[in-house]
């Protein structure tokens, strides 16, 4: 796969002004979806605003979504670092919502936070990272294209879990597992009683750490080089074997982090379905945020607010509308970067 | 359980599942060949499903439902071939943001024209049997003229060619562009020909009926070697194994139906790790616009 465009588009200038072509595209086809149904488009979007950050259980909510999406998309932008398509982080995700989730219920209920959330964390992250490091290992001992054998994980984690469930898990007829240690259960951080909680810290200690591994570090030089040219990498003396398989692992451990959220956060159980989607809207947040934590950061909050936004005008406009968004907003953020690249070629003060 | 595998009813059904992911398979093999990575296939499948839908249902005609699911794929295809050779966006990025526009774009018309949250009004069929059905028979035809349209016509030969060598097509005038775009309109008709099948064979628009088909079909083009007839000849091996699946659930054999559904994945992963990724070779200029 050709993945030289992940290359930036070379000045912080160019990506604002990309960002800016892309949200007026997006606003724009907004408005058209909300003349449709037959709504003035200033007045939803006014309304739209205004009560998403007016309500503190709607920033909540929309911080909840925020908090695993931006675990996921940098999930999926430490892969892509290195070259690889990771499809996978719903599988991976799906994976360690049901390690961390049992290791949860395991604990004895007396245990400790400080033993307890440590000991989730870690199966969540080992459960995700063993199906990355499966992807990783078939592309690079089996040369198996990591697209199909992510798309192909997600379906056998995503059946393993049910199995899993129906089996041993769920209680009495219900779709919900035994419920996890007290102590390993994250704070809600408040917000009118919405299911933002501490993960969200979880995600942004992710997002530094991986900016720095990914700029300040041999580590993230190693995957960088190993992403732009695999065979000049090689020559010039990396292990690319190790560095993809490292990669797509640390990547399916992150997204297994993201059940934290979910697991430790919010629902306190397995259950069935849980962050489902999440995943998959983890690739558009990687997307959007242009592969950079921060962007993904930035990009995940533009996607929660959506979500948020969506619940917040649903008596005006079906809700629907924002989630056509989701997806203009990552189309237009990709035409209006490839348009930059082309018709912008002499920025100010001659700086490329 | 044996005797019921063999029956006609099994193999009937085989073949009901097996048109959505073929048509699909054989829809983005033809948009790869020509140099355009197809990840928006799921979006062309609900696109189309849900055209075929409303056609069908405003003009209670089934054939005008798959003409209608055939439109909704080109028009799908058609943004996605602008994005990707007028504008030059990420091909990757194009397939995953049109299937995110899909999902919800469906939903938003659902609740516009019809003012329901997840089905659509009934839509005549075909009947219960599976040999009245024309897109069964039209996949058919697919999958056995397209292998010869690619090897021996000349629309063929130059999507060939705009996949692999887009500068041999430019040497004797001819665009890759323009090219990419038949080829594309073609592969955009087929997968929403898949859509129409889903909609027509449970009698409605479902939201989110496509469930990760487009996926799958994806992976079997790939796992074909972006052969078109391979391509579908390994979608109904993925067929097969979902209606063995649906007969174990109703026969009630202890093998757990969670478990039975992951065999197409689990053999799929098996067929990798055993025969490894090296059989098939993807054309030289895909996703390089």
């Amino acid at each position: 796969m050709n993945l030289a465009w992940i290359a930036p588009l070379g000045s912080a200038r160019r990506e604002l002004k990309a960002a800016a072509i892309a949200l007026l595209v997006s606003v724009a086809i907004g408005s058209v979806l909300m003349m449709l149904a037959g709504r003035a488009p200033g007045h939803v979007w006014w309304l739209m605003i205004t009560r998403t950050f007016g309500d503190e259980y709607l920033v909540g909510q929309l911080l909840y979504k925020a908090t695993a999406l931006a675990l996921t998309g940098v999930a999926v932008a430490v892969a892509l670092d290195a070259g690889m398509f990771n499809i996978g982080a719903e599988g991976q995700l799906t994976a360690g919502v049901l390690g961390c989730a049992v290791v949860g219920a395991a604990l004895p209920a007396s245990t400790p936070a400080v033993i307890a959330v440590p000991a989730c964390l870690l199966a969540a992250a080992g459960a995700g990272g063993a199906v990355g490091a499966a992807i990783g290992a078939l592309r690079v001992y089996r040369e198996a294209n990591e697209v199909i054998t992510s798309i192909m994980f997600n379906a056998v984690v995503a059946g393993l879990a049910l199995w899993a469930g129906n089996e041993w898990l769920f209680q009495g007829g219900t779709t919900r597992g035994p419920a996890i240690a007290e102590g390993a259960q994250l704070p809600q951080l408040g917000f009118g009683g919405s299911a933002v909680n501490a993960s969200l810290v979880l995600a942004v200690m992710v997002i530094a750490g991986v900016w720095w591994l990914r700029s300040r570090s041999t580590w993230g030089h190693a995957w960088l080089a190993v992403g732009r040219d695999p065979a000049t990498a090689h020559a010039t003396g990396f292990d690319v074997a190790h560095v993809r398989i490292l990669a797509m692992t640390a990547s399916g451990a992150i997204a297994g982090l993201a059940a934290s959220n979910f697991v430790l956060g919010h629902k306190h159980a397995f259950e069935e379905g849980l962050g489902r989607g999440t995943g998959f809207l983890g690739v558009a947040a990687a997307l959007l945020g242009r592969q950079h934590p921060v962007g993904i950061g930035v990009a995940a909050l533009v996607l929660g607010f959506l979500s948020s936004g969506g619940i917040a005008v649903s008596d005006t406009v079906p809700k629907e509308t924002t989630e056509v968004l989701m997806g203009v907003v990552v189309l237009s953020i990709a035409g209006a970067a490839a348009w930059v690249r082309t018709h912008d070629v002499a920025p100010e003060g001659g700086r490329a | 359980m044996i005797e019921s595998i063999f029956s006609l009813a099994f193999f009937a059904q085989v073949l009901r599942i097996a048109v959505p992911y073929a048509f699909a398979a054989m829809g983005g093999a033809i948009t790869e060949r020509s140099g355009v990575i197809d990840l928006a296939l799921e979006a062309k499948l609900l696109f189309g499903a849900f055209a075929a839908a409303a056609v069908g249902h405003a003009t209670g005609s089934p054939y005008l439902g798959i003409v209608g699911g055939c439109a909704a794929g080109m028009m799908v295809a058609a943004v996605q071939l602008w994005c990707a050779l007028i504008l030059r966006a990420d091909q990757v990025i194009i397939g995953v943001a049109l299937n995110l526009a899909a999902l919800g774009g469906t939903r938003f018309l659902l609740q516009l024209v019809y003012h329901e949250g997840a089905n659509s009004p009934p839509v005549p069929g075909f009947g219960n049997s599976v040999a009245a059905n024309p897109l069964l028979w039209l996949a058919v035809v697919a999958a056995i003229a397209l292998p010869f349209a690619l090897a021996r016509t000349r629309w063929g030969l130059r999507t060939r060619a705009a996949g692999d060598r887009p500068d041999s097509l430019v040497a004797v005038g001819v665009s890759p562009t323009r090219t990419r775009f038949y080829a594309g309109l073609v592969g955009g008709a087929l997968a929403g020909a898949g859509g129409a099948q889903l909609t027509l064979s449970v009698g409605g628009f479902v939201a989110d009926m496509s469930a990760g088909r487009g996926y799958i079909a994806l992976a079997m083009v790939i796992l074909a070697g972006w052969r078109p007839a391979y391509g579908a000849l390994a979608c109904l091996a993925i067929a097969f194994f979902e209606a063995f699946r649906i007969q174990l659930q109703v026969s009630g054999i202890g093998i757990p139906h969670e478990l039975a559904q992951l065999a197409p994945y689990v053999l799929t992963l098996a067929v990798l790790i055993v025969a490894g990724g090296k059989h098939g070779r993807p054309p030289r200029s895909l996703g390089k616009i």
